[in-house]
């Protein structure tokens, strides 16, 4: 006997991220997922917008990596609520682990979660959370082919971050190309051009993220 | 990379659909997989036979239909396949196109006893 199930396999993931989402809202917290491969520069980033919104937006971060604290330990020390997320293996955050670490998250005490997936261009952009937007860092030294090679997350993308532009004189990489790529996938996505190193275009990034935040609480 | 996890939100998914119809035993599973997730039918295979040990639906067989990435182009509405690449309308040249197939992850059906 054939049964017709016609069902997504990650439904039980995109239910959880659901919940997730409305935890969030009833807080009055705006989520961003972090993504990049590794060492394009997630850390650097969260650093650098908790330092240009000190004093005007309290923000809260959850660590995602396979091991270590390190990162969280960085971020920790810009006395910002920090919580690590060891996957223990796996290659991505999933709405589960989310789950457990919102609980972990004094959430009436901020107003922006930054939430850093494992670097991997991969698997992460299967695996909703329950954030409001997704971002995508790309950096300079990976090269302007990865919207052909990683087609599915940055058509998920709500924005892409070009980081290190500091390095353009040294290697070679089409920003305009890289752009035109991603935005044949992708019609709406915004793409900055920054440096975590020199904070260029950081201003730009930072105000987008406020101009999102303000949107979702009106 | 991300197999053992989809596959063990496909095999709750099938042993729940199973256990519903007041199956036996699952014999085949129908996957829909779209190119663009990066899932390798192989991997899922491996990580199946592994999780379902021991449970109706041990020794299921998997097929899989893959669905290459598939775009539909803004300027001339002619659908094409996306290769590597190669991201422009081959009919207009146009470079406006939104995706309408290759990103599925789903369960078509179940054979069950």
């Amino acid at each position: 006997m054939e049964i017709k199930v016609l069902k997504d396999i990650l439904s039980a993931n995109e239910q959880m991220a659901e919940r997730n989402r409305q935890l969030l809202d009833s807080k009055g917290v705006f989520a961003v997922n972090l993504m990049s491969s590794p060492g394009a520069g997630k850390t650097s980033l969260i650093l650098e917008t908790i330092k240009r919104l000190k004093g005007k937006t309290r923000i809260g971060v959850i660590e995602g990596d396979v091991s270590s604290s390190l990162d969280a330990e960085a971020i920790g020390k810009e006395g910002v609520p920090v919580i690590q997320i060891n996957t223990g293996g796996e290659c991505h955050l999933d709405a589960n682990m989310a789950y457990s670490a919102l609980s972990n998250v004094p959430l009436q005490d901020i107003e922006l979660l930054l939430i850093e997936n494992v670097g991997n261009l991969i698997c992460p952009a299967e695996f909703a959370l329950g954030e409001h937007k997704k971002v995508l860092v790309s950096s300079v030294p990976e090269g302007d082919d990865k919207p052909f090679k990683y087609p599915l997350m940055f058509h998920k993308a709500d924005a892409v971050l070009i980081n290190k532009i500091d390095l353009l004189p040294y290697l070679k990489f089409d920003t305009q190309a890289f752009s035109q790529a991603v935005r044949r996938i992708n019609e709406r996505v915004e793409i900055f051009q920054i440096s975590c190193a020199t904070s260029q275009g950081i201003g730009q990034w930072v105000s987008w993220l406020l101009t999102q935040m303000s949107r979702r609480q009106s | 990379m991300h197999e053992l996890a989809i596959t063990q939100s496909m095999f709750d998914l099938v042993l729940e659909q199973a256990k519903k119809a007041g199956a036996k035993k699952v014999g085949k599973i129908n996957l829909v997989i779209g190119e663009m997730t990066g899932v390798v039918g192989d991997c899922v295979q491996f990580y199946f036979d592994f999780i379902s040990q021991g449970t109706l639906a041990e020794g299921a067989a998997l097929s899989f239909v893959m669905v290459p990435p598939t775009a539909r182009c803004r300027g001339c509405d002619k659908t094409f396949e996306l290769r590597e690449f190669d991201w422009v309308c081959p009919y207009c040249q146009g470079n406006n196109m939104e995706i309408i197939a290759g990103k599925e992850l789903f369960v078509e059906s179940i054979e069950v006893e």
